[in-house]
């Protein structure tokens, strides 16, 4: 193998991946925006301690239901106002990104790592096992996944934990599909064909061969699976299924200001408007992702 | 094309056995025995557990109680509620026409303002109209639909008092159901007032259940529009001199509503999904809600039998859009 790479043409005069990358990334300027967005999410939830101004489940039963400080009534030191509890709205929802955070991180990793080996599997297994597998998926993907998450929760018992297991297997399919397909069309090629040639094993055809060229429809998907599964657990929280009270993540806040919906517009617009930009700037980012990866959209 | 038909049905069938087979093992998976959720707090005596297990059959082999399970499907016997001890079949076919109005509404707001927009969007290509239009198409495919709901319920119902905030009419109107569906079913009632009032309920689970696939399809519509305009028959269309209207009403969209019609489709998985949030917070009595519900009350019967039919009626679907597919588009049918 040494002596192949060797021989294989220098690639030096190409500008690094990096750089082509990021010339196509720039050029769609919501997706710029939506990076920075997302960039601010991610060092909210990093610092959330620090950053908030009170701990998310200290109640002030002075300042029950106050307003944000720029309506009559509100006052600087609770910014955001306050929940029925008395509780900083601001604290909490700071403390809020952090579980979105950590859902979409956890989910996207178990449904792509899950998902990425059952399609390069299925990709290179016999035919009646590739049958199997994608029959498999196709029961999965016959349930609307909310239906499905929530029918898992149930068995599991509700938590947010569970809650992240049940939308990482409704999520698998898309990843086994999408990871199949690219396979099935890369195995055609030259390179692979050549690769088998000089002696590669099933296993490094199937991650070192092949996998990285399937990789760019793979990493679009993740992208948009983080906002999916940042939604979902939303509304799994919402539905009283995903993380239970008090933790303040931001699905779960909305269900318990639900009946305060006609007297304190805050408690219910903040945590919605948290979970909407964040869901939107990652979907531009997801956008920006596309163009700039998938070569059949690029401009030429 | 019945060669396609059939090939098509040969994937439905095992699909179908494999969701009958995850809906049967649903209920024997779950913590606890069913048989004491089923009693509740009062518990139950030895020889009235004996007879449920007898009853339930769960002193079978398990390959014979999903033969009996399996057999009991294709009867229409998806068991009886641990609550209301109707049988599940009928609560559910009593429910579906709410859910199904609701949808066909959501569906005909989607594409009435979809279209349109993803026409307009591909037509106007990097001005002002396509950067709004995607703006708000994107804005809409990233809402949280139970937010977007109690918003509108705040400035609707709440400060401008319009609309009203849950349940499919007013209480004052009481009339049978003939066919499940309230727009008609008040119709024919003659009441005054009635319809009017089921409109009036109708609008906002409408508005919230539509949005993320008037997102989808917006965006989806000027992606295929933007296709079809760059081919040669829409330059030949232009060179003869053909009207701007005719070449991308008649010659594009005719063309560009292939994808569209499959998005169409697949977005009744989405619509289910969607039903669940939406009928639970506008306390809509349909399936989706009452999935909830008996998710809730550990009513596992109905769980399992709802989320057979709710499959069911999404492969279903799915099956008639490939179909469909086929019949507009040759090029698949060869395959």
């Amino acid at each position: 193998m040494a002596e192949l790479s060797a021989t294989t043409p220098k690639t030096e005069d190409r500008p690094s991946a990096l750089r082509e990358f990021w010339f196509y990334f720039s050029e769609n300027r919501g997706a710029v925006i939506g990076l920075y967005v997302f960039m601010a999410f991610v060092i909210c939830a990093a610092f959330a301690p620090l950053l908030a101004p009170y701990d998310p489940t200290e109640q002030f039963r002075d300042n029950i239901l106050q307003p944000p400080a720029w309506q009559e009534g509100g006052s600087w030191a609770f910014p955001l106002g306050t929940d029925p509890l008395g509780r900083d709205m601001l604290s909490r929802l700071i403390m809020g990104s952090r579980y979105s955070f950590f859902v979409g991180i956890v989910v996207v990793c178990v449904a792509v790592t899950g998902g990425v080996i059952i399609g390069l599997l299925s990709g290179f297994a016999p035919k009646w096992v590739d049958t199997l597998i994608m029959r498999v998926m196709d029961i999965i993907l016959s349930f609307p996944s909310l239906l499905l998450a929530l029918v898992l929760v149930a068995i599991l018992g509700p938590s947010l934990t569970n809650a992240m297991i049940a939308i990482a297997i409704v999520f698998q399919p898309h990843y086994v599909r999408l990871t199949r397909a690219s396979v099935l069309s890369e195995r055609q090629k030259d390179y692979v064909t050549s690769a088998r040639v000089a002696g590669a094993g099933k296993a490094r055809l199937m991650f070192k061969t092949v996998l990285p060229n399937c990789l760019a429809p793979i990493i679009v998907q993740a992208a948009l699976s983080f906002s999916t599964a940042i939604l979902d657990a939303a509304a799994l929280g919402f539905l009283g299924m995903g993380a239970q009270p008090p933790t303040p993540e931001w699905g779960t806040m909305l269900a318990e200001a639900r009946e305060f919906i006609l007297r304190a517009w805050w408690v219910v617009t903040f945590p919605g408007l948290a979970i909407l930009v964040t869901v939107l700037a990652i979907n531009l980012m997801g956008d920006g992702l596309r163009d700039a990866l998938d070569p059949k959209l690029k401009r030429s | 094309m019945f060669g396609y038909f059939l090939s098509r049905l040969g994937m439905f069938v095992p699909t179908f056995l494999g969701v009958t087979l995850i809906s049967f093992m649903f209920i024997r998976v779950l913590p606890g025995d069913p048989i004491i959720v089923m009693a509740g707090e009062r518990g139950m005596t030895e020889e009235r557990y004996q007879e449920m297990v007898v009853k339930l059959g769960f002193d079978k082999p398990v390959l014979q109680q999903y033969w009996d399970y399996l057999v009991g499907v294709m009867h229409g016997d998806l068991g009886e509620s641990f609550v209301t001890k109707k049988p599940v079949w009928d609560e559910f076919f009593a429910l579906f026409p709410a859910t199904l109005e609701l949808s066909i509404c959501a569906m005909i707001f989607a594409v009435a303002l979809g279209l349109p927009a993803g026409v307009i969007a591909a037509v106007n290509r990097g001005k002002f109209f396509d950067r709004a239009l995607m703006s708000s198409a994107l804005v809409g495919y990233s809402m949280p639909i139970f937010w977007w709901a109690l918003l509108l319920i705040i400035v609707f119902s709440g400060n401008l008092g319009w609309t009203p905030v849950s349940g499919r009419i007013d209480l004052l109107y009481y009339f049978p159901s003939v066919t499940g569906f309230m727009l008609i079913d008040s119709l024919l009632s003659g009441q005054e007032g009635a319809f009017t009032s089921a409109v009036r309920h109708l609008i906002l689970p409408t508005i919230v259940l539509g949005t993320i696939p008037l997102a989808v399809i917006a965006r989806q519509t000027r992606s295929a529009m933007l296709e079809v305009l760059g081919e040669d028959y829409i330059r030949t269309a232009r060179a003869k001199g053909l009207s701007p209207t005719r070449i991308n009403g008649l010659h594009a969209l005719r063309n560009a509503l292939i994808p569209v019609i499959t998005v169409i489709g697949l977005s009744v998985g989405t619509l289910l999904a969607g039903a669940i949030l939406t009928e639970t917070i506008f306390s809509w009595p349909g399936i989706g809600k009452w999935m909830v519900d008996s998710i809730f009350r550990r009513d596992y019967p109905v769980v399992q039998g709802g989320l057979l039919m709710i499959a069911v009626i999404v492969m279903l679907v799915n099956l008639l859009v490939d179909v469909l597919y086929g019949i507009i588009n040759p090029k698949i049918r060869r395959r």
